[in-house]
């Protein structure tokens, strides 16, 4: 099955973030392909490599770089969404006059055309917000 | 897992496709996000719609005035989204009824529909997105 998966909360403020990492494994582990990951809203903080995580606590935005990189997974965080929020990068930051960016490897700035797109490319869309 | 019989989007078929507000106007940007997703999608070949419930409806209401929020008011705008491209808006019965709210007071010509009527609509969708 194709999946695309939303992904509307930030890492250490609520459960959801999380629920959607396990969710992603869980689905490649059972052979369904995964499209892509859409950040909105808070979501975008999962795509800041900034954050520092206490050692007990996982550090989500490494996770889902590492997911990228192994399984070759689309990480698209809107742009309006992480602007707002200040996660931005090298592009970005240099068209909005900013003296650092901070996205985190494997992520990429998109727009909600992408979040249309992979609706229409895949069989369920599952939303992770609360 | 078995493979789906079928794409929930049939080829050549447009996705349906709704955008739930569940939450009230201001006190978070759920509400603002949620109307910027459905100006954007509203340029794409979709066929999509909204549905207010719960503390949804609040976002409809008339006569909120935002200047002591730091954010700007956007209730009017709902009113615009027929001209990018949104279909129905509904607003669900029970909520409204719940709320002490009248359908008069909301700032779209919206279609009040029971939650039970409002569900079937929901099980048509190719996807909902949840604000």
């Amino acid at each position: 099955m194709r999946i695309g998966v939303v992904v509307t909360s930030a890492p250490g403020s609520r459960q959801g973030a999380h629920s959607a990492w396990n969710f992603v494994r869980a689905a490649l582990a059972r052979g369904h392909r995964v499209e892509r990951v859409f950040f909105y809203q808070d979501g975008v903080h999962n795509g800041s490599r900034l954050g520092v995580m206490p050692a007990d606590e996982t550090d989500l935005p490494a996770h889902w770089s590492a997911l990228a990189a192994e399984r070759g997974i689309d990480l698209v965080l809107c742009v309006t969404s992480a602007q707002r929020r200040g996660v931005l990068d090298a592009d970005e930051a240099r068209r909005a006059g900013k003296d650092a960016h901070n996205i985190a490897d494997g992520f990429r700035i998109g727009g909600l055309g992408q979040l249309v797109e992979m609706g229409h490319r895949c069989d369920r869309v599952v939303t992770f917000g609360a | 897992m078995p493979e789906p019989a079928a794409s929930p989007c049939g080829a050549g078929e447009t996705s349906r496709v709704m955008i739930l507000a569940r939450r009230a106007p201001h006190g978070a940007s759920h509400a603002r996000e949620a109307l910027e997703v459905a100006l954007a999608a509203g340029g794409y070949e979709l066929e999509l719609t909204l549905a207010f419930v719960d503390d949804g409806v609040w976002q409809l209401v008339r006569g909120q005035d935002t200047s002591a929020t730091g954010t700007p008011g956007f209730a009017a705008t709902w009113r615009a989204l027929p001209d990018f491209g949104v279909g129905e808006i509904y607003v669900e019965q029970e909520s409204l009824a719940a709320r002490g709210l009248d359908a008069a007071e909301l700032v779209v010509a919206a279609r009040c529909l029971p939650a039970a009527r409002l569900r079937e609509i929901m099980q048509r969708q190719h996807w909902l997105l949840s604000f």
